[in-house]
């Protein structure tokens, strides 16, 4: 970040600072919380789930979360689907083999001997310039791990759902984030989300912009919690889906009429110009995928965003991603304290750092509640959360909680517990939920 | 310019391969039958280093370069793509021993079980040359690499060279053959009829390597017959399950001449040579030379 950048960010930060001191003050005179004035600003906060059910007068189905994924995928109409079956993706993958093989879907479906190959034939395919799509799980998408970086290092625009899933060992097929999360570095957009039609509008959106930035995007969709449930999806028609999701088209291909190299080789010299191409890249990526925001909306009549503000006009907010932010939102609700609010990430690359800094800009405790890790540190998006944070003059106090992992339940009186723990702020975080000699 | 293959050049000059290197030459024959309307893939190697870097292509035909171990699945990936666009194009793989014998082998047996229509090509120098000598499940019993030094206890490379065309074919793909740029019409014409065939084609090209073999760089082609010469390597075919047209060779040669010329083999003692000629007879039993 530039030197400019930074004083004009922290000159923000100041007078998010004087906006906070009111706000205390109100509270202490028993004036109640004013809203401050940016607040008025922001778009209402709304529960998705709900808006859904209200404004959308497509028809609803009852639908498995990983049909319904693979109905979005058809919708899209790639070209070739290669996949190898991991648990909890395999429903995924076998209804799209059941809809190639019915005729619903004209593509070639590629049955691999491994995840290593089904990313790299997929890469093969959109590198002649066509939509593919491939799926995987925990160990398969660690298997994938150098292809991911080809892939986005060769700019090849593939989408594909991770349904995540704890990595080995112990082995492990049980839902947290521990999967994709570690892959965050490997140059791809990531979308979390909390329930299946986001799996499915994300499926979308991720082929828009992936496309348009060449750079491939997982989305992400918690393994059972996700993938294995049924719920009320609005599947969109055909032409809502042609007429938001253009025909994928490239100049860069294997074409024998137009000879090029894809994948060069490249020296000290050239090398580095190509990964910060990749950065600039994700730096247009986070603003398309804000124009999204408003461009899905008008087609679909459901929102989207980078982020989610759930009650946010309070003292304490949550931070967290996917489908546990579902159990988060229903503890805020029955919550006799109702000073607490929710942040949902939904887009963790490009990593929202502008829009997380002004939506907790109020905010006097963070929390962030992970289900992954960083051993030998501590909770991968609380990290992430505080670095957000580190060159704003006031911020607020932001703490870390581990839960989660292995498929281990979040109740909603983990989430109180979480929520108390804080307020004693006698530690940063800690680890929720363990049991035995740990309990 | 080859006398009788054509004189179009689809692999050019300006690379930079050791001088002397066989395989760039075997590659140049190849793409003279493959001809303009191919797109290649290539696994990490020798050839992808020295002939994609960035402004500095070789290449006349879309060329196509992912990772080690999985330039068959990125052909499997292009050709069922160009099926769906309707387009017709030879797709042909170029991977060494390494990628082939050992960490490409998987990727490569699915290639070749679905059997995607791709002409494989195994550009076999015996040994990770790329990096800089070292062993892989392609070199010869008792060569020196870097990581299979002779020493007090140690005779070299402890293994014996993985027969890979054999396991290819047991695949029941329907072109499988070997060859030598030492015998460019023969390769010349071993890629043309792989073209003809439906389905995955395998090509084994012995392709000896100066600068890890430790022969002078004038003396690629001379090395390449020897092996023939000595039987320690056959050209041949398998066509849809049946090995045909066995190259013969016209005076037989002990293994000794071939493996003298050659810094790899130069600590063998007698022990070791007569084992290799064992190989060698054993060789010329099965293909009846």
């Amino acid at each position: 970040m530039a030197v400019s950048e930074i004083s004009k960010k922290t000159n923000k930060s100041k007078k998010v600072g004087k906006n906070k001191n009111m706000g205390n003050t109100n509270k202490k005179t028993g004036k109640g919380k004013t809203k401050t004035k940016h607040k008025s600003k922001l778009k209402p906060k709304s529960n998705s789930k709900l808006k859904t059910k209200m404004k959308n007068k497509e028809k609803m189905v009852v639908i498995e979360g990983s049909h319904a994924v693979a109905e979005a995928v058809r919708l899209c109409k790639p070209k070739v689907v290669a996949a190898f079956p991991i648990t909890p993706q395999t429903h995924i993958v076998e209804r799209l083999a059941w809809l190639v093989a019915n005729g619903m879907l004209d593509a070639e479906y590629v049955n691999v001997e491994s995840e290593h190959s089904a990313l790299s034939l997929v890469a093969g395919a959109v590198a002649c310039g066509v939509r593919a799509y491939t799926a995987t799980s925990s160990q398969g998408l660690a298997l994938m791990h150098e292809v991911l970086f080809a892939t986005s290092g060769m700019r090849l625009p593939v989408v594909m759902h991770v349904a995540n899933r704890a990595l080995s060992a112990p082995l492990n097929i049980w839902n947290d984030l521990s999967d994709t999360m570690a892959q965050r570095d490997a140059s791809w957009i990531q979308l979390y989300a909390e329930n299946v039609q986001e799996s499915v509008d994300f499926t979308f959106i991720a082929y828009k912009v992936a496309e348009e930035v060449m750079l491939p995007a997982m989305v992400c969709m918690d393994g059972y919690t996700l993938t294995h449930v049924y719920e009320p999806v609005s599947i969109p028609e055909q032409w809502q889906v042609d007429d938001y999701l253009p025909e994928y088209k490239t100049d860069y291909k294997l074409d024998v009429e137009n000879p090029m190299l894809i994948g060069a080789y490249a020296l000290p010299d050239d090398y580095m110009e190509f990964k910060y191409d990749q950065q600039l890249a994700m730096d247009v990526a986070m603003t398309k995928l804000e124009e999204e925001s408003k461009e899905f909306e008008k087609k679909f009549n459901r929102r989207f965003d980078l982020i989610e503000e759930y009650k946010l006009e309070s003292d304490v907010a949550i931070v967290s991603m996917g489908s546990v932010c579902g159990t988060i939102k229903d503890a805020i609700d029955n919550f006799d304290d109702a000073d607490v609010g929710l942040l949902r990430l939904i887009a963790y690359r490009p990593f929202p750092k502008d829009k997380i800094r002004d939506a907790l800009r109020d905010v006097e405790t963070v929390i962030v509640i992970d289900r992954a890790f960083s051993y030998g540190f501590e909770g991968i998006l609380f990290t992430e959360i505080k670095s957000a944070f580190y060159n704003v003059e006031e911020k607020p106090r932001i703490f870390g909680y581990t839960a989660g992992l292995g498929g281990r339940d979040i109740r909603i009186e983990d989430i109180y517990r979480i929520i108390e723990d804080a307020k004693q702020a006698e530690k940063e975080g800690d680890w929720i939920g363990l049991r035995g000699v740990y309990a | 310019m080859i006398a009788g293959l054509p004189g179009e050049e689809l692999f050019l000059q300006g690379h930079t391969a050791c001088a002397g290197c066989s395989q760039a030459l075997a590659v140049r024959i190849a793409m003279k039958a493959l001809g303009r309307n191919t797109i290649v893939c290539l696994a990490t190697g020798c050839l992808e280093i020295y002939s994609t870097q960035y402004r500095r292509c070789a290449w006349k035909v879309p060329v196509i370069h992912m990772l080690f171990e999985n330039a068959p699945a990125v052909a499997s990936g292009i050709e069922v793509a160009m099926k769906k666009l309707g387009k017709k194009a030879n797709i042909a793989v170029f991977a060494g021993d390494g990628a082939t014998a050992d960490i490409g082998f998987g990727a490569l047996s699915g290639m070749l079980e679905r059997g995607h229509n791709v002409i494989y090509i195994c550009i076999d120098n015996e040994a990770y040359m790329n990096t800089g000598i070292q062993r892989s499940g392609s070199t010869p019993y008792a060569a020196y690499t870097t990581t299979s030094p002779p020493g007090k206890v140690s005779i070299g490379n402890k293994t014996f060279k993985k027969d890979l065309p054999s396991i290819v074919a047991a695949h029941r793909i329907p072109y499988v053959a070997t060859a030598n740029p030492s015998y460019p019409k023969d390769l010349y014409k071993k890629v043309k009829k792989a073209m003809d065939f439906d389905g995955a084609k395998y090509i084994h090209i012995l392709t000896p390597c100066p600068t890890g073999w430790g022969f002078e760089s004038n003396e690629s082609i001379e090395i390449g017959r020897l092996a023939n010469e000595t039987a320690l390597w056959i050209n041949y075919e398998v066509v849809n399950g049946e090995i045909t047209d066995v190259m013969k060779i016209k005076e037989k040669k002990l293994v000794e001449e071939y493996l003298r010329r050659q810094a790899r083999f130069r600590h063998l003692s007698k022990k070791e040579i007569e084992e290799i000629q064992k190989i060698a007879d054993e060789n010329a039993r099965i293909f009846g030379l």
